[in-house]
This record gives structure tokens, sequence and C-alpha cells, in this order.
């Protein structure tokens, strides 16, 4: 790891004016990514302002109409919370299921949003080719060891997948993403928040250098109070998605759905919401025939190569199951 | 070992590390993991790096009581925290901490390597309550790796230090009545 300096910022105000004051520092939450990053020598900060240290930006809001977490917030006080659980459990199963225990007492909210793709070409520097890591030369995953990449939202020049949970919740529940920077405070949707690759794949959000998440707010809704997390991985416990599904039913009296929310992860470059599935499913009864009917819509216009293939089907059957999940 | 090679060149400040209620002045540079700091300065060997990369939980401490992974921890982001090791466990006549007990009792080790991460994530899994099932201890410490495949040892003993610390806190609670 190469020599870095060490700052303590007692305000975000404080912490934007010391990024803007030096255009190689980075904020540093719990520093699961970063630190991580530095190590592996892809990431070379010349400055830390750790965001941690300061009072505040740490709470959970459960109001009448929207969630608000504080982007300090650590990820297991937010996935434990019992109003998060009770109203949004998608949003609680999406933290537990991600990283691990000790990690997620580190990692910040803000922190999780702005992870960077596990791709082993992108964090391993031994690789020329990458064009996140080093922009123009090239992707040695399109025709390397690609069983985890992406099979939607990819272009030509990158098909890194985004490995975020909680970004998959937040995109099935319209979430908003709070942001302060030199010229004041602004929001961004969650959708805008997370552009495709295209051919600039090192820009993974739009943030400025010296902006910062301050908070994250999600709408309250009844897809919401009845939702899901399900993630489908190699392993049970502490590992990435192979493919995963954030799903929300509101459904009447009648059994008729009133609305519905898909989100796939695991298998994008982008937290992927699904409206063809969406749209399916809405007006028509919650059995699990139209789940099925549904969930075959998901991950259309999917894009594999060699060693993914295998993420479409699991997409769906996902999805279905992560239905059956909810409606049962 | 990606963390362990140290280059020269930065400024160097100093910082207190409070480590198991001691306080400790540290000359290291903002670089220098947790990990490291407590390994190679303060001699707290027990806190192990398996891969130094956030993947194995070998280097599990607590920091304010609450598990974290010492490998992805700067030291500086612990000065003005409690550190607790798993030197930090035992009573200081040397009266082992029940969980640890609960460990030799049900062999919940081979080679060892892993069981002193094992062993504080135990802890704090016991205390924020995820001890419950079988089920629950195997979700909540899925971050600490067992190469010897200890698992079904490490679990019948955290389940056994959960039950007794469960049994005790209720008879302590019946002899305040
Ligand atoms: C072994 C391992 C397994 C993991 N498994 C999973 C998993 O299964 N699912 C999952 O979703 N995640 C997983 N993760 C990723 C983990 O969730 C993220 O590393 C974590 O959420 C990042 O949060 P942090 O606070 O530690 O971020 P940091 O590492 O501190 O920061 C990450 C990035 O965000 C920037 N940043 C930090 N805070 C802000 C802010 N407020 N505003 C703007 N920029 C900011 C930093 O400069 C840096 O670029 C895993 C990580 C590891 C190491
Ligand atoms: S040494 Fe820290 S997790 Fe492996
Ligand atoms: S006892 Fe050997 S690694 Fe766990």
């Amino acid at each position: 790891m190469r020599a870095v300096e060490y700052t303590r910022a007692d305000t975000l105000d404080a912490a934007v004016a010391l990024l803007q004051g030096d255009s190689s520092a980075a904020p540093l939450g719990g520093g699961t990514t970063l630190v991580d990053l530095m190590k592996c020598g892809v990431a070379h900060p010349s400055r830390l302002i750790d965001l941690t240290q300061m009072p505040g930006h740490d709470d959970v809001e459960a109001g009448e109409s929207v969630l608000r977490i504080g982007a300090l917030c650590r990820m297991s006080d937010v996935a434990e919370h019992p109003e998060v659980r009770r109203r949004w459990p998608a949003v609680s199963e999406a933290l537990l299921r991600g990283a691990s225990q000790q990690l997620r007492n580190m990692a910040t909210i803000g922190g999780n949003l702005m992870q960077r793709t596990r791709c082993g070409y992108f964090r391993d520097p031994s690789f020329t080719e990458c064009n996140k890591r080093d922009p123009g030369s090239g992707c040695a995953a399109m025709d390397g060891e690609n069983r985890g990449h992406a099979v939607l939202g990819t272009s030509g020049s990158c098909i890194a997948t985004n490995p975020g949970d909680l970004a998959v919740a937040l995109t099935a529940f319209d979430a908003a993403v709070h942001i302060l920077g030199p010229d004041g405070h602004r929001v961004l949707s969650i959708d805008e928040f997370f552009p495709l690759p295209g051919e600039t794949p090192e820009r993974e959000h739009p943030l400025g250098h010296a902006e910062l998440i301050t908070a994250v707010e999600v709408p309250v809704s009844a897809a919401a109070a009845h939702s899901c997390y399900l993630k489908v991985r190699d392993r049970v416990s502490y590992e990435f998605a192979a493919a995963s599904a954030a799903v929300g039913l509101e459904v009447l009296a009648d059994g008729t759905i009133a609305d519905a929310r898909v989100a796939l992860g695991g298998v994008a470059t982008k937290p992927w919401r699904e409206p063809g599935v969406e749209a399916a499913l809405i007006g028509r009864p919650a059995s699990a025939a139209v789940f099925r009917e549904a969930a075959a819509l998901a991950a259309a216009d999917a894009h594999p190569r060699r060693h993914n293939a295998y993420k479409v089907e699991l997409a769906r059957r996902t999805v279905e199951r992560a239905l059956l999940t909810v409606s049962g | 070992m990606p963390g362990s090679r140290v280059d020269e060149g930065a400024a160097r400040a100093d910082i207190e590390l409070r480590v198991n209620g001691v306080g400790h002045d540290l000359s290291v540079e903002p670089r220098v993991t947790l990990l490291d700091a407590l390994r190679e300065r303060l001699g707290f060997w027990g806190t192990k790096k398996g891969c130094d990369q956030g993947q194995c939980g070998a280097c599990t401490v607590h920091v304010d009581g609450r598990g974290v992974l010492a490998c992805l921890m700067l030291a500086y982001q612990a000065a003005g925290h409690e550190v607790t090791t798993v030197e930090g466990l035992a009573g200081v006549d040397g009266t082992l901490h029940p969980v640890q007990s609960a460990f030799m009792k049900h062999d919940g080790f081979q080679c060892g390597y892993c069981t002193p991460g094992q062993i504080m994530s135990a802890v704090a899994c016991i205390r924020e309550g995820h001890a419950g099932s079988d089920a629950d201890v195997r979700e909540f410490m899925s971050g600490n790796i067992c190469r010897c495949g200890a698992y079904p040892n490490i679990v019948a003993a955290v389940r056994e230090a959960a039950q007794r610390e469960a049994a005790q806190e209720e008879a302590a609670g019946r002899a305040r009545r």
C-alpha cells in the first residue's frame, strides 16, 4: 500500500471543503472497499478524509411517508432496525445477506452504494486490460474468466457486475440519494445514481470529486411492506450473488395484484429494475402461474458471454421464487 | 502479502490505541492496519492474519464492543476507541472466558489458526442475541472461515456458551428479586 495521509472531518461540510482542496483525497467510510483496494494497488488516494468519527448522519428515521437512512449508518444497524424490518423487509434482508457481520458492523450506507465491482481483472493490476481501472486499455473479462460477470446492461467496454445487494432493494422501491457538494445539496433517483457503463465504465456514479452522499430515502409503500430479498449464491452465506431479486407485491383482498416491484442483482452492470415483469403482474391474480409467466420476462435482452449464460435462467427462477415467497 | 509491505515516505504522527483497557502511544503511518499495529507493533499476536483482505475473519477483534476485521481497518480509524483482542477476554487471574472454555470442551478447533477470530465473533454473536439457533450461529459467524472444518464443534461450543450465559443471567435476575 502506498503512503497516505489521514484526516478526521468534524462535519460533512468540512469534509466537502477538504476534498475540494485536494484532488486526490478520498472520503473514507468503513474502509471495507477502499482500504481493500488500496492494498490491492487499485486505489491510490493521497489523503483519506474519515467521515465516520463525526457526530450525526447515523440515524434511521422511519416516518409516515419515507424511510431516511443517514449515510454514516452501519449496515448492521440498519438491517436490524425494527421499523426497517417491518415496513421495508427487502431492505433489511438485502443488508443481512451482504458480506459478514464484521463487515456490516464496519461498512456505512454511503460507502455501500459506492462499493466497486468484484471483477477479478479490475481488482488485480497485474492484468493490464481493464477499462474501468485504466480507460482505453481493454476488457480482459470479455473473453476471460467471466462466470460472475454481467449479462444485462453490458457494453463493448465492460461487463463488470455491480455487486451490491442493498442497491437492488433500493432500486425496487424507488429510493433517492441525497448528495452534498461544493454547490450545495441535490437529490438523484437511485436509477440516475447508477449509470450504464457504455463507453465510460470508469464512471460508476455521477458524483463529483467533492460530493458526498448524506442520506438515502425510501418511500413508504404497500409493496415495500410486503417484500423480500432472495439471494442465490455459490455458498449459503458470505458470498456475492450469482443472482438475486428484490420483490414487493401489493395484493388486494380479491387476490388481484395492485402493485409489483421487481429488481435484479448479481446479473447486471447496475441494479436492474424489471418494468416488463412488473407490468405482467399488475392487474392479474397473484397465482403461481402468473408469477411464472411474468418471471419468464426477466433478463430480456441478456448478452451472455462464455461462462455466464446460466445467469439468465437463474435470474428468472430467482424472481419466480421470490414472488412465491412474498405472496405465501 | 499485500498489506504488510511498508514503503518509506509518509508523514508520521502519534495516535493512542486503547487495547484491552490499556492505552498505548504509537508512532505509525496512517496506512498501517489495526491488524499490523496490534501484531507487529504491540505484540498482540493472538489476532491472526489469514487472508489480509477481509475474507476469512482470522483478524476479528472488537472495537467498542462490536466485531470488526482488523485487516481492513486502519489503526488511525481505531484511535480513541476501545479495542478488545482475544488476550483481553480471560479474567486477570487467568480464568478463561466462558466462550473459550466452551471451545475447549467441544474441541472447537484443530490447527487453531482461526480460533481467536472465531472466539471474538462468538462473543459478539452471543452478546448481540444471534446465538438462538444453530442456523443463526452459522449465519452470523459465516465471516469466520475454518480451513480445518471444525464448524460443527464451533457451533456446539457457541450454543452451549450462549445457553450458559442465558441461564446465569436468569439466575442473577432471580437473586436480585
Ligand atoms: C469480503 C467481502 C465480502 C463482501 N460481500 C458483500 C456482499 O455480499 N454484498 C454486498 O452488497 N457487499 C459486500 N461487500 C462490500 C461491502 O458491502 C462494501 O465494502 C461496503 O458496504 C462499503 O462501505 P464502507 O463504508 O466500508 O466504504 P468505504 O470502503 O469506506 O468507501 C467505499 C467508497 O465510497 C467512498 N465513500 C465512502 N463514503 C462515502 C460518502 N458518504 N459519500 C461519497 N462517497 C463515499 C469512498 O471514497 C470509497 O471510494 C463485501 C466486502 C468484502 C470485503
Ligand atoms: S485476515 Fe482479516 S479477514 Fe482474513
Ligand atoms: S481450526 Fe484450523 S482453520 Fe480453523
